[in-house]
């Protein structure tokens, strides 16, 4: 117990502290991730940190659960509330579940945006995609059959069945599938987002699929585990492993040649563009409506549809001869 | 019962009261000067913690797990354990989105969903009790299957669009600040607690959860008991599925992912022996009340959900080891 009293006095202290360096009510935005720990989101913090020292007068409150649950999320949803934040930017993990809770916080005055997993019309004021869902799907499909001349039998490795991410590209994926002729996708598992259950699901492709010529894994988890587990089963040139990907944990894979490419949106960029979003919608200079056209800073101004929704960029492919420079970013 | 069932509660209690009603008094006591700590701490760290909407927003923290082990307590103190408690939430909402979708009016969905959390309830009663199999592989084995039929009915999909007045039991008010999931949390921790503490059938639970065996041989129906409380589980987990979909306004079979492992860590936290024969209810409402004036705290500082989950941890390991060295020191 005294453990706790100490640890808690600490962080009493600490908080104290920085309130007292922080007197000048800079705007408070939180950042709030589908899970803490994810080297996707500690880079888009890194973004909305870049956005933050820009605009001069802002705190960035960089916060998520411990899993990827839309219950967790609605806990610090409402914690943010309580501590009476500016804006909430949040990548939701359930489109529907938080509704109630954003609206609540709506209700009593905070600007809530989405970004990278959206929430429901009536829970956001808008909504932030890191591209369009329809150049992502046909951008994994391209990948592939990039390296596939011949065309052959192609596996989706996904996060959970409930992603919404997900299963838009996949969606729009198999939509842009007959502009690849020979490129046939035989499954799609999931791995839950964790790195064992994609690793064992991959096992179980190569098992289920031996004519298998390339794995398209759209998550960040599951693409690694992939990678390792074709490594581990010494199908290496056989099976090209390809999706969205983290350049730093994908390095080592893209120098064995498991994967021959990825792509992913730079996830600074990102971060940096919900930020400066956020921040302007809080301070009234922008409205969120359809049609609208918001500034994002360095990276231009995003132009809302009818949902009031907008995507920031194209999908960028990393390579070998690429792949060095940006695993050391993020 | 006979006239016989008056000295059987009464002997088993009796060998043990000398040390474990001090030592239980002494917990309680214990989990409350640390909720006071808690409590006190917060309150000096955040200065949005004093806030009663926001410590009514926070009660939602622990509400619809608290309802559960309310009935997880006495299952546990009966020596058994569910852990298909959250599948049958999601089992149950999947129920009421689909009598929902079908256009059912909102007292059948109430009543679908706790008539659902009933039948598994009494499916995994009959495993346990009337199979006599393990309930720890029971439950596992039904965890599986009930959150597998919601995976299979809804796949990627989910129910949304709930009818308004629904949404009053997981965001409608009774009072002021005072929440319905509140509401319904203080009046079920005085039933469990009448339930368990004044009742024959409370007086069984703790004679079962000591000695099955010798329970048995002296005439008490051993099955019907634990087929009553896997009963009474699942009707807690239906509830719970009400609230819980009623606030989040829609359905997916992912809801509820881990509920069942908190709803246990409340109960031990609680002081109930996870083998069975001891236990309170007072006690693991306070262990609730802990558990949500913990996560609200740290919440408020926000402090990373990582670092809150190795101090939950850490709380649960302490408080049960405190009292077993303080008893080592006493020696």
């Amino acid at each position: 117990m005294s453990i706790l009293k100490k640890a808690l006095t600490t962080a009493a202290l600490s908080v104290a502290m920085m309130a007292g360096t922080a007197q000048a009510e800079p705007m408070r935005i939180a950042l709030v991730v589908k899970a803490l720990g994810i080297g996707f989101f500690e880079a888009a913090n890194k973004g909305a940190e870049e956005a933050a020292k820009e605009l001069g007068d802002v705190e960035i409150i960089y916060t998520g659960p411990t899993d990827t649950t839309a219950e967790g999320q609605i806990e610090v949803i409402n914690s943010l509330i309580a501590q009476k934040v500016d804006a909430i930017a949040v990548s939701a993990n359930d489109t529907d579940a938080l509704v109630p809770t954003l609206k609540k916080a709506m209700e009593r005055g905070i600007t809530v945006i989405s970004w990278d997993s959206g929430v429901a019309k009536d829970g956001r004021l808008m909504h932030l995609n890191p591209s369009s869902s329809a150049l992502i799907g046909n951008t994994i499909v391209k990948l592939a059959a990039d390296h596939l001349p011949e065309g052959g039998d192609v596996a989706i490795l996904s996060a959970t069945t409930t992603s919404t991410n997900q299963n838009t590209w996949i969606e729009e994926a198999k939509k842009v599938l007959p502009n690849y002729p020979g490129i046939n996708i035989v499954a799609t598992v999931y791995g839950d987002d964790l790195a064992d259950k994609s690793y064992r699901e991959t096992q179980g492709l190569l098992q289920t699929y031996p004519n298998l010529k390339a794995i398209i894994a759209p998550t960040s988890v599951g693409i690694v585990a992939a990678a390792q587990a074709v490594e581990d089963a010494g199908k290496v040139g056989s099976v090209n492993v390809t999706g969205l990907g983290l350049p730093s944990e994908m390095a080592g894979h893209v120098k064995s040649g498991a994967s021959q490419s990825f792509a992913i949106w730079n996830p600074i960029d990102l971060g940096y563009s919900a930020t400066m979003i956020a921040y302007h919608l809080a301070k009234g200079d922008a409205k969120a409506e359809p049609g609208a056209e918001i500034s994002m800073g360095r990276m231009g101004n995003v132009k809302l549809d009818d949902n009031n929704e907008g995507a920031m960029a194209d999908p960028f492919t990393y390579d070998a001869s690429n792949i060095d420079q940006f695993s050391s970013i993020f | 019962m006979t006239a016989a069932s008056q000295p059987t509660p009464r002997h088993i209690p009796d060998r043990l009261k000398s040390r474990l009603s001090r030592t239980l008094k002494s917990w309680e006591a214990l989990l409350l000067v640390v909720a006071a700590a808690i409590f006190v701490a917060n309150a000096l760290a955040s200065p949005y913690f004093l806030d009663p909407w926001n410590l009514s927003d926070a009660s939602f923290n622990f509400t619809e797990k608290a309802l559960i082990a309310f009935a997880m307590a006495m299952l546990i103190i009966a020596g058994e354990i569910d852990l298909s408690v959250a599948a049958i939430i999601a089992l149950a909402s999947t129920v009421m989105g689909s009598a929902m979708v079908a256009g059912a009016p909102v007292w059948a969905l109430v009543g679908l969903g706790i008539g659902t959390g009933l039948a598994c309830g009494a499916f995994n009663g009959l495993l346990v009790a009337g199979f006599g199999l393990p309930s720890i592989v029971v439950t596992i084995g039904t965890m599986s299957l009930f959150r597998g039929i919601s995976y299979i009915v809804l796949g990627d999909g989910a129910f949304t669009g709930y009818p308004p007045e629904f949404g009053w039991f997981g965001q409608g008010y009774v009072w002021w600040v005072f929440s319905f999931e509140l509401a319904l949390f203080a009046v079920m921790a005085v039933v469990f607690g009448v339930l368990l503490h004044r009742t024959n059938f409370g007086r069984l639970v703790y004679v079962i959860g000591n000695n099955a065996t010798a329970a048995r041989f002296s005439g008490v129906r051993v099955d019907r008991v634990r087929f009553i409380l896997f009963l009474l589980t699942g009707v807690m987990s239906g509830v719970a599925s009400v609230c819980l979909t009623s606030r989040l306004g829609s359905t997916r079979p992912s809801i509820a992912t881990g509920f069942e492992l908190e709803a246990v860590t409340m109960v031990v936290l609680g002081g109930v022996s996870i083998l069975g024969g001891s236990g309170s209810i007072p006690g693991v409402v306070i262990a609730a009340l802990v558990m949500g004036l913990v996560t609200f705290g740290l919440g408020l500082l926000n402090v990373p959900g990582i670092v809150m989950s190795i101090i939950v941890g850490g709380l649960l390991i302490g408080v049960i080891a405190l009292p077993r060295l303080w008893a080592m020191m006493r020696k």
